[in-house]
């Protein structure tokens, strides 16, 4: 599917290819008991951004123009770094491996006592909210400058009787 | 799109369904899975449903660009604002057991009102960043 996105030159369906592939994804992640991941993804990969690209694409067009010549040094470079990247995760502790140093460190400290200290069942918004308070404000932080960042580029600054007659 | 009778009549049924998941979302996120960050997309989306179908202009009605810019800003300055009322009653940055008499209620209130402030502001930039593509057209 991945070579399908890369090598395609229909768009609409590339966007489409992406959607399905941001569902698989969600699948998987329910299946790794990580359900708060898959409604993010499902929601965020295969909702809002498939139809952002297809907002973008309405802007332009839904055919690449012509496909790129493959550039040895770039696709080399490309190739050296999903092999390091694969040969890395031969070091990453098993799925579920209760000696993980992810499961080590403050997790068992999370889970035996974020009942008594915040009292609510799902400890992902426990963590999420008030452990790592500080990090979640430095997303939301990154999400609102991104998207002032984008109407800047976008011009959505201006006056919306300019933006009417300019549909017209 | 406004000739496509049977994509009114469904979208029509299907927004304030949206909406009020993306609310049992936000507000439930505290006890099955969800928060501020699913909810506010999910609201994004029926907003973006309602403007795909009957028009920007009709959706600009609802929430005018301006509103939602202002929105977002709001939702980021709640997430602040509770995160300062720690100092301001002698705990630290963002600790939430201070706002009630009981630590577990703060928490409760503190972690229900930065997921507001998550979800309004997720909602208003998705929402403001289709505005923005679609008003170009």
């Amino acid at each position: 599917m991945v070579f399908a996105v890369a090598t395609l030159q229909n768009l609409f369906a590339a966007v489409m290819l992406f959607g399905i592939m941001s569902f698989l994804a969600a699948a998987v992640f329910v299946t790794l008991d990580a359900v708060d991941v898959a409604f993010t993804e499902a929601s965020v990969g295969a909702g809002i951004s498939t139809i952002l690209m297809l907002a973008t694409l309405a802007l332009t067009s839904s055919r690449q123009r012509d496909l790129p010549k493959i550039k040895l040094v770039p696709f080399a470079a490309a190739v050296f770094t999903g092999w390091a990247l694969i040969y890395a995760t031969f070091d990453l502790p098993r799925v579920g491996d209760p000696q993980a140093p992810a499961h080590r460190h403050v997790a068992p400290r999370y889970l035996s006592s974020s009942g008594e200290e915040i009292g609510i069942p799902n400890v992902v918004t426990s963590v999420l909210a008030s452990y790592r308070g500080y990090d979640t404000l430095g997303e939301v932080t990154v999400i609102f400058t991104a998207g002032i960042g984008v109407l800047c580029l976008l011009g959505a600054n201006l006056p919306s009787s300019r933006g009417a007659k300019r549909r017209k | 799109m406004q000739h496509h009778v049977v994509l009114r009549v469904v979208s029509k049924l299907l927004i304030p369904m949206i909406l009020l998941f993306a609310l049992y979302v936000q507000f439930h996120g505290d006890y099955g899975p969800g928060g501020g960050f699913q909810a506010g997309v999910i609201f994004g989306a029926g907003f973006i449903l309602y403007g795909i179908v009957f028009g920007l202009d009709t959706v600009q009605q609802v929430m005018s660009p301006k509103a939602m810019r202002m929105l977002a800003a709001c939702g980021l300055l709640l997430y602040g604002l509770v995160g300062v009322a720690g100092p301001l009653l002698g705990a630290n940055f963002l600790d939430y057991r201070v706002l009630l008499d009981n630590p577990v209620s703060g928490q409760h209130l503190g972690i229900s009102l930065i997921e507001l402030g998550v979800g309004m502001t997720v909602a208003a930039v998705m929402v403001s960043l289709f505005y923005a593509f679609a008003r170009r057209r």
